[in-house]
């Protein structure tokens, strides 16, 4: 018989809690909801465009009656809770009506904190909280002519605006003399005063109200300096309480708000509280993202999986007006061990304003143009070193030398029509309409329901300002620490961990250890298995089940399920025997395509998965093995002619290319690690948008990294200059080994370079001479057990199932 | 009509985690087995753009397609939400270790 889940308040992070504890224990739990609106749940933050206008009732109905039926879950729709009964384990409430509960969940919220100043229960006074206050603001605007907003912050200007456009003529009244001084810097505050201002609202900075004055109506409001001004409506926007008089009661221990661990449990083991009427080590949150963070670990919790831990949020503010953006984060006013960064505009109404703390970002405050706002978000976030890209980062990440997006980064000003994911061609139109349909609200649920940034991932940018313009912006914020999928709440960084720590030495023990999920999929097995191989070069055994088609047969799956075939050709050299061979093998197997690639070798196209190991085995009598281009391993190493033929050639580029090749081919990457060698700084091998590049000049090396010319176009990073092979070969071994051991599954060496830094990498490479050795020695090791032509042996029967059809029947 | 049960080879000639391919007149069908040893037949071919669903990994009761990552429940033959589409399903068991598939020539060309 399934427990019994009472949740109280039918609001945003109770539900996403339930949503969350159904995705993962859908039968565990037999679940009534009890809610004093006469609503379903819906999206608090969207009251300000209901308000002013710009979206309907109708439109920001998260889940509605036929959800709760769906779900089997019983709601009592306009019931107040007035008890709660924790030895017989009951709810009552003040209709009489009593749920007995096996876990309780709180999610009250909060309520406006109104200034108990003479008058304050005038009609005509209210607060910006629900529906019925908007309903309330939407009626007075057709009867009245004068309001007056109490407060100077986020809520009370979007409830200034709303009735600006509702018609009224609107005076904000503001304790303090700056605007939004929790969330702006003095000079963001100003410039959006003055945006406002033009818009036609009106200011009374500095000011405290006395008392609210009228007879059966509001009709003045009196400040301390014994001023007046006329109103026919109050908004009083000066704070939020969190509700917790109903947890009290039941003798639940609350300070400010209902005390929580980081399970989000109370003091009574039994109840569970989440969202606004929370306070967790000290801070209570207002704003979506931590809510649904919360509701995330809750659910865990709920469902017996006690493996997330809620350990606080890092949060950023938006304002929702229309036209005016705006973005905060952080502790953006700093100290005097702070440094600020600061681009200003005037004339283009743009101001940015980075504060620094030993190099790395601490708080950030923008106006007029935010679209960097969630990528200053995630430097500060994930605590990064800026000081490499530091003098062109107040530009903005378009400015940081790919060549990818650039301006079209300004999703706001696109057509509908713009296509925003060019891999799966999806359009900016189509996101919105997902995103506003289908009530998206995370990176994931677009990527889900519209493919959009889900393959190659360059336009993730893109997709999360759409959300944040769509949806409001501290929806798209992503963890902290992103979990590898999800299957495990544990990152990258913390499986590798693990992995070494723990001695953890196949797939099942990760599992086990770390309390996966599920039983793994394919994002995080192929990635499990890679760790695997990579910590445990002489130990591990491949799980080929584990990895993607074109790793385990060796070939690169195409779209009619053929296959291609690109044996390896080092240095791009080749000769009469391996290209007679190639061309026998062409006409033998009727190969319908050959073509020339790009890392100097030659593809054949079109081969059915049967045929693989023959063809391999005639190729292997000419020498020719398998050129690993269909793994996340070394691919190439891409030459030019060098000094033996070219006048202006340096050094032997072509033969320092092919011993580079033969020490490094065959390891597995995290992610595919191509190579080039330039025999003169013409760089005719385009080393500078390779992973690991080698330009050749008079007096030695010079050793390029993180360079690649895929989706974004990245040149690299000079890393150092060596004078002689001997040092070429040391260097590229070492630097694989360190970014085979320690960038993310997935992740090529040009966003690794950016996520760690330069300065980093160059300190463990050249930092000290004895580590970087004991690095290419590591690699050197693991190659012992990887350099084995995957296609001999498959020629010779290894593997025959993968390769044969089961059963022919006629 | 003409239904009849096929001996299509032994149980551990198919992979744990992963699949066979049974070839007919009228397509392929995939063979998965599951890490819990469960047998499921479906046909060969991804509902989104045809992508050869035995060359997917296996996870739990599903694959991913190899072509752009789609998941198929294998007990339904039904993406996995939010992308929608349906795979046909054959019936298929294991007798004393021979996996023994449930052939219907005429709901087998339906689907092809």
């Amino acid at each position: 018989m399934a427990e019994k889940l009472v949740l109280i308040g039918n609001g945003m992070a109770g539900v996403r809690t339930l949503e969350e504890l159904l995705k993962i224990a859908p039968d565990d739990y037999q679940i009534s909801v009890f809610g004093e609106e006469p609503y379903g749940n819906y999206n608090r933050i969207m009251l300000s465009p209901v308000l002013a206008g710009d979206k309907s009732i109708d439109e920001i109905m998260l889940n509605d009656d036929d959800w709760y039926q769906e779900h089997d879950i019983t709601l009592h729709k306009g019931k107040k809770i007035t008890e709660i009964d924790r030895v017989n384990r009951k709810v009552i409430a003040a209709d009489g009506t009593t749920e007995n509960y096996d876990r309780l969940l709180l999610a009250t919220g909060s309520r406006p904190f109104v200034i108990p100043v003479p008058g304050h229960d005038l009609p005509g006074v209210i607060s910006f909280r629900d529906i019925h206050d908007v309903d309330n603001m939407i009626e007075a605007s057709h009867d009245y002519k004068q309001a007056v907003v109490i407060g100077g912050g986020l809520l009370g200007l979007e409830a200034a605006n709303g009735l600006m456009l509702q018609g009224m003529q609107v005076t904000v009244v503001h304790l303090m003399d700056s605007l939004m001084e929790r969330q702006l810097d003095t000079a963001a505050a100003s410039m959006l005063k003055e945006t406002l201002q033009e818009r036609g609202l009106q200011f009374q900075m500095g000011t405290q109200t006395e008392a609210i004055l009228g007879d059966d109506r509001v009709q003045k409001v009196r400040f301390k300096d014994g001023t007046e001004i006329p109103a026919d409506l109050v908004v009083m926007a000066v704070g939020i309480r969190p509700n917790i008089e109903l947890a009290q009661q039941a003798g639940i221990h609350c300070e400010r708000g209902i005390i929580v661990n980081d399970t989000m449990q109370t003091f009574d083991p039994r109840i569970y509280a989440v969202g606004e009427c929370v306070q967790h080590r000290s801070l209570s949150y207002g704003l979506v993202a931590p809510l649904f963070e919360m509701a995330k670990v809750c659910a865990n919790h709920i469902a017996k999986m006690g493996i997330g831990l809620y350990q606080g949020s890092v949060t950023s503010t938006k304002l929702k007006v229309t036209g005016i953006d705006l973005f905060s984060a952080g502790d953006f006013i700093g100290d005097e061990n702070s440094e600020e960064l600061i681009f200003q505009d005037a004339a283009r109404n743009v101001y940015r304003k980075l504060v620094v703390n030993d190099n790395k970002i601490t708080g950030t405050v923008m106006y007029g143009d935010t679209i960097d706002g969630s990528w200053y978000f995630d430097l500060m976030r994930d605590k990064t070193d800026i000081t490499d890209f530091r003098e062109n980062i107040l530009f903005g990440q378009a400015h940081l030398g790919d060549s990818g997006h650039g301006d079209d980064n300004r999703v706001v000003m696109m057509a509908d029509t713009a296509e925003i994911c060019g891999c799966n061609g999806v359009c900016k139109g189509e996101i919105i309409k997902a995103i506003t349909e289908k009530k998206l609200f995370t990176l994931d649920e677009v990527r889900a329901h519209t493919k959009a940034s889900n393959s190659c991932g360059s336009c993730t940018g893109l997709v999360e300002s759409l959300l944040a313009h769509t949806v409001g912006g501290d929806y798209s914020v992503a963890p902290h620490l992103k979990p590898m999928c999800s299957c495990t709440d544990h990152s990258h960084d913390q499986v590798r961990e693990a992995i070494r720590v723990h001695s953890l030495k196949s797939i099942s023990a990760v599992m086990d250890s770390l309390e996966w999920k599920t039983d793994g999929c394919s994002k995080c097995r192929p990635a499990l298995n890679y760790y695997l191989l990579c910590q445990w070069p002489d130990e591990m055994t491949d799980d080929s089940q584990s990895r993607f088609i074109n790793e385990r047969a060796h070939a690169n799956i195409q779209k009619d399920a053929t296959y291609s075939v690109i044996p390896r050709m080092w240095g791009g050299i080749t000769n009469p025997t391996e290209l007679r061979k190639i061309a026998d093998v062409a006409d033998k197997y009727k190969v319908k395509t050959v073509h020339v690639t790009g890392g100097q070798r030659i593809a054949l196209y079109g081969l059915k998965k049967e045929q693989l190991p023959a063809i391999w085995g005639d190729l292997n009598e000419a020498g020719l093995v398998s050129g690993h281009a269909y793994g996340k391993a070394l691919r190439t190493v891409k030459t030019c002619v060098g000094r033996e033929w070219c006048r202006f050639g340096t050094q032997d580029s072509t033969k320092l290319g092919i011993e580079l090749e033969k020490m490094t081919w065959g390891s597995w990457t995290p992610h595919k690690f191509k190579m080039a060698v330039s025999g003169c700084p013409r760089n005719c091998a385009e080393a500078t948008i390779k992973d690991f590049g080698v330009v050749c000049v008079d007096s030695g090396y010079e050793l390029h990294v993180g360079g690649n010319g895929g989706i974004k176009v990245r040149a690299t990073d000079l890393l150092c200059s060596v004078k002689n092979e001997a040092e070429v070969m040391e260097h590229t071994a070492a630097f694989m080994q360190i970014y085979r051991e320690e960038a993310h599954y997935m992740e090529r060496t040009a966003p690794w370079i950016e996520r760690v830094g330069l300065t980093y990498i160059k300190e463990k490479l050249l930092g000290d001479p004895d580590k970087r050795k004991q690095a290419a020695e590591r690699f050197l090791f693991s190659q012992q057990f990887a350099q084995e032509d995957p296609w001999e042996a498959r020629a010779k029967g290894a593997q025959a199932h993968e390769f044969a059809p089961l059963k022919i029947i006629a | 009509m003409s239904e009849s049960w096929i001996n299509i080879g032994n149980f551990d000639e198919v992979p744990k985690q992963g699949a066979r391919v049974v070839e007919t007149a009228f397509g392929d069908i995939a063979i998965f087995r599951t890490k819990d040893d469960e047998v499921f037949a479906v046909r060969d071919k991804c509902p989104h753009k045809g992508g050869p669903l035995s060359q997917g990994i296996v996870s739990g009761k599903r694959v991913s397609c190899p072509l752009h990552d789609w998941k198929i429940q294998l007990d339904s033959g039904l993406a996995v939400a939010p992308d929608e589409g349906c795979v046909a399903t054959f019936q298929v068991k294991v007798v004393d270790g021979e996996i023994l598939l449930l052939l219907n020539t005429e709901a087998l060309q339906a689907t092809a």
